[in-house]
């Protein structure tokens, strides 16, 4: 192929989104020096309008789509879902920083730097057609998270949660380049097509052996990044202890972007050899929505809660992966749109309740906030139904889905061992709800103020979202299943 | 839009203008619950007509699609199955409001709305034709019961809420995925499609296979009606619910699941539902005779007509399995008369409960001498709960003995037995309540019926004796119904479908 190191407009096109919000970062970082330290609320506004710019950006990318960069990247319906995802979450993590950083005196441009490296390392994720290219993309992501993690320096619990991201997950991003490179030894190229063709082709002679032991070190790593078990050891200690709008984020955008990366790396390179994945995913994907599930019923830590449920979110995706078709595909893409809906809300109410210095944080705390906060305790409901899967939420045809998936490609015994898991998760939901309605108000609790208007925009935004995909999910649904073919 | 569609409308919009209305006026937020329920019940009258005319086909039918992929469809209907059930649903919801009106002062708004909003998760599942749609609508009902429970209710009642929405959550996970597999098979959620699918054999479960599906069907049935022994969770929710939550659960609630077997397992799998009925009957008599005893000894008296509704719903599920004409006619007869005499004897519980602020029937005795009226009126609904001919419950429970003994008489007997206990339980629990000599407590606090209480047991009464006096008036569109169902059931195996299966497994 005839190599040009002179980008053409077409592939600026096709890699501007990654573009704006680095440019936007490392501006942010700049500005802060100069600014007057009363108008740092455009530090936010800033980021949020780079955020809604790289939407844009990727839908006329999308108008336009093909491979830029000789392959390395490709732009498609598949990335453009996740980067419109990823960015989309982005805005709404953003909304409800704001306020907290505020309330926490840490209000600084690198923080909302941090959040677009990373997002721009996801949108990276999504859209690299090639293994090195995924790996700067996850790299990418995950340090500036890493940073996100431990973001009030002078907290204990974000010092630890930062640390234990680190280690293990800089441990888990070395797997993942073993892997690689275990992979290049064996197909003698990073190109995520050209390795399946390689595979499909029996003449090309490619060891098996080889490529088995490369999948399973990029299983490890995906499996950290997803939390899935048994990778999952960290979710819960890093998301109790990072700031909560971090924990948002890690919950939803990482998580989104390593489901799209798996995505693509199982349905192009290793589709040739899926069967010997499918106990591999089988066991995965049971083992994580178990262990998630049963963890989260004894936690009393609402942010732990949620990390355990976020596990065991991972593991519903799981079984759609397992499913390793265009439908299962699909269907994890609406899960996690939903899911990223819900729980960002969910994250959130928490938030706000958790009050200053995240004091307010154990479930006890919320006891009987119907009184207290009647708005807040509704909202939290409905975020909490969605996870459920209760129709006419957007959860409900997310689990719907991915069941139906799994159910279409013979997993019956998995499909069913989910859905009755999913009968587990609403004990826990439910003790949320009944503590915030059932119980009443425990002494000594300081009033709540009134949310600020990012929680208010972020809390209406995801709301509204949650329901309308849970009436006419096909809005979102038709997208992905266009778009789930295309990733061969 | 037609008329159903209207009478799904209303509760839905009334619940969030419910929410929307001024929190400091309890007053408007009740007279406005009672003037949506009772333009609802007036709309839901218009039914009658049409039906009657043709009651074993669809009336009022919606078929538009609702989400293209996959292809689940707003299909809804009333025929002669669901015509009374969805009257009997929005008939109990003004008296539920009516039920409440001292009784509940805190957070007046949310209990309302939830209240409106049941109304329109039960009345979705009666009329649901699109087996997605029915399930989503099976889901919606359980979360507003799961709040007026559990916020509402007596002492144990955030137990008894969380007992209740994960015994149904966990039936109906097996349901989801059971209806998931049949439109895998056969491409549509449509009920009426499918049972015609069935019946032309463009459709064909392996015995396996609907064997599979039957009973995760019926497992969430089960769960719902409660078929002894899953029934654990209905004394503890039924105890502990307001009164209004206890009339609505015992009235409505538990028929979704009795109804669900009549509309969704017998039209789909008529093979397994006659090679499973053995057990089930068993399962049902085991119900009567036990749900009867245990009643007898309870101290509390919403428990006692908790476990009363366990030996009245093991009737109903006994008579759907007979298979005859008069057992499923009087199936759906005993839903009804269930529903309106139980939840009377609810309400009068309740009564009792607001004047003497207990449920142990201990703390009664002579209630007769005190308040005669309302003595009068329980001795009533308890002769009706017991099957004295007249009133209601003698009918239904006539046509399922009757249809008992078609099959088989020994079925009848044991069944037999079960209405004796309930005399006995029923008309203990009147002596010991309502006769001999008055505690002081119960001679100061409790007084007789005021006006709102007569509004709201009268139309009760009224119809316990017109069902059993008249049931000529409700029954002839039932049975239309049940001898369509009945054809699907008994229908002869068509000689080239077994060969036809042996073909499928190979």
């Amino acid at each position: 192929m005839p190599v040009s190191f002179i980008p053409t407009p077409q592939e600026l096109l096709r890699f501007s989104p990654e573009i704006l919000l680095s440019v936007v970062a490392t501006a942010l970082m700049l500005a802060e020096a100069v600014m007057k330290p009363g108008s740092r609320t455009k530090l936010a506004a800033t980021a949020f309008a780079a955020l809604a710019a790289a939407i844009a950006l990727s839908a006329a990318a999308a108008a336009d789509s093909g491979p830029a960069f000789s392959n390395l990247l490709v732009v498609d319906g598949f990335s453009t879902f996740f980067r419109i995802l990823v960015c989309a979450a982005g805005m709404l993590v953003v909304l409800i920083s704001s306020n907290y950083l505020k309330r926490e005196g840490h209000e600084s441009g690198e923080y909302y730097a941090l959040v677009l490296f990373s997002i721009a390392g996801q949108c990276l994720m999504a859209s690299a057609n090639e293994l090195i290219m995924l790996f700067i993309g996850l790299e990418c992501s995950s340090i500036a998270t890493y940073v996100l993690a431990g973001y009030l320096r002078d907290d204990r619990r974000n010092n630890e949660a930062a640390l234990k991201y680190f280690l293990l997950g800089s441990f888990a991003a070395a797997f993942f380049l073993y892997g690689i490179s275990w992979l290049w030894g064996a197909a003698g190229t990073t190109y995520l097509t050209e390795i399946r063709r390689l595979l499909l082709d029996p003449s090309a002679g490619i060891n098996a052996t080889v490529v088995s032991a490369a999948a399973a070190l990029l299983l490890v790593g995906l499996a950290f990044k997803v939390s899935a078990a048994p990778f999952q050891m960290w979710a819960p200690d890093v998301y109790q202890g990072a700031p909560a709008p971090v924990a948002a984020f890690l919950s939803v955008g990482p998580k989104a972007a390593a489901f799209a990366m798996f995505l693509r790396i199982l349905m192009t390179v290793f589709a040739p050899v899926g069967a010997k994945w499918e106990p591999v995913l089988w066991t995965v994907a049971l083992a994580t929505m178990i262990i998630g599930n049963f963890a989260a019923l004894w936690q009393t830590n609402v942010k732990r809660l949620l990390a355990y449920s976020s596990i065991a979110h991972a593991g519903y995706v799981t079984v759609a992966l397992t499913a390793m078709s265009d439908a299962g595909a699909a269907a994890a893409m609406f899960y996690l749109a939903a899911y990223a809906l819900m729980n960002i809300g969910a994250f959130a109410v928490v938030t706000h309740v958790a009050g200053q210095g995240e004091r307010h944080v154990e479930l006890a705390d919320l006891a009987g906030l119907s009184r207290r906060s009647p708005a807040m305790a509704a909202i939290l409901s409905v975020f909490l139904l969605s996870l459920t899967g209760v129709p006419l939420t957007a959860g409900f045809f997310g689990k719907f889905y991915i069941f139906k998936a799994a159910l279409d490609a013979d997993l019956v015994w998995l499909a069913v061992l989910g859905l009755l898991n999913s009968a587990v998760a609403a004990y826990y939901y439910l003790r949320i709800i009944v503590v915030m309605y059932m119980h009443e108000p425990s002494q000594g609790l300081p009033e709540l103020p009134a949310a600020a208007p990012g929680i208010r925009w972020a809390l209406a935004a995801s709301a509204a979202g949650t329901f309308v995909l849970g009436v006419a999910p096909s809005l979102v649904l038709d997208y992905a299943v266009a778009s789930a073919p295309l990733l061969r | 839009m037609n008329l159903l569609d209207i009478l799904l409308l209303i509760p839905a919009a009334g619940a969030l203008i419910t929410l929307a209305l001024p929190g400091d006026n309890p007053g408007l937020v009740r007279k406005f619950a009672l003037f949506v329920s009772l333009v609802v019940f007036l709309f839901s009258l218009g039914l009658i007509g049409p039906v009657r005319a043709n009651p074993a086909a669809y009336s009022f039918e919606t078929n538009v699609p609702w989400i293209e992929s996959p292809a689940i469809r707003y299909h809804v209907g009333v025929d002669g199955l669901s015509l009374w059930l969805v009257i009997l649903s929005t008939f109990l919801t003004p008296i539920c409001v009516l039920v409440s009106w001292r009784h509940i002062e805190d957070r007046v708004k949310e209990f309302h709305a939830f209240l409106l909003f049941l109304l329109f998760g039960v009345i979705g599942v009666f009329v649901a034709l699109d087996l997605f749609l029915f399930f989503v609508f099976w889901e919606v009902s359980l979360v507003p019961m799961y709040f007026l429970i559990g916020i509402w209710g007596h002492d144990r009642r955030i137990y008894a809420a969380v007992k209740f929405f994960l015994y149904t959550m966990a039936g109906s996970a097996l349901m989801l995925a059971a209806m998931i597999w049949i439109f895998n098979r056969a491409g549509t959620f449509d009920l009426p499609l499918l049972v015609d699918m069935l019946k032309t054999g463009q459709l064909r479960f392996t015995a396996q296979e609907a064997q599979w599906l039957f009973l995760a069907f019926f497992l969430a049935f089960a769960i719902k009606v409660p078929l002894f022994p899953l029934h654990t969770w209905l004394p503890d929710a039924h105890g502990e619910a307001p009164t209004a939550g206890s009339v609505m659960l015992a009235s409505v609630l538990l028929k979704l699941g009795t109804y669900g077997l009549v509309r969704v397992s017998l039209p789909l799998f008529p093979d397994a539902a006659r090679n499973n009925a053995g057990w089930i009957i068993a399962l049902a008599i085991a119900g009567i005779i036990y749900g009867a005893l245990v009643a007898m000894v309870q101290p509390n008296m919403k428990r006692l007509v908790a476990y009363s509704s366990v030996s009245h719903l093991g009737f109903v599920v006994l008579g759907i399995f007979t298979f005859t004409q008069a057992g499923l006619d009087g199936a759906v007869y005993q839903m009804l008369n269930h529903g309106i005499s139980t939840g009377a004897l609810f309400i009068l519980v309740g009564l009792l409960y607001e004047r003497r602020h207990s449920l142990e029937i201990a703390d009664y005795g002579g209630v007769g001498s005190v308040a005669p009226w309302l003595s009068t009126m329980f001795v009533i609904t308890s002769l009706a709960s017991v099957g004295l001919p007249m009133l209601n419950n003698f009918v239904g429970e006539f046509l399922v003995l009757l249809g008992a003994a078609q099959t088989k008489l020994l079925y009848a007997v044991l069944a037999g037995t079960g209405v004796i206990f309930s005399a006995v339980y029923m008309l203990w629990l009147v002596q010991r309540a309502f006769y001999g000599p008055a505690p002081e407590a119960v001679r100061h606090h409790v007084t007789d019926m005021n006006g709102r209480e007569w509004a709201l047991v009268m139309p009760l009464i009224v119809m316990m004796v017109w069902m059993g006096v008249g049931p000529q008036t409700f029954l002839p569109p039932v049975s239309q119904q049940s001898r369509q169902t009945l054809e699907m059931v008994l229908e002869k195996p068509a000689p080239q479908k077994s060969a036809q299966e042996v073909a499928h497994a190979r």
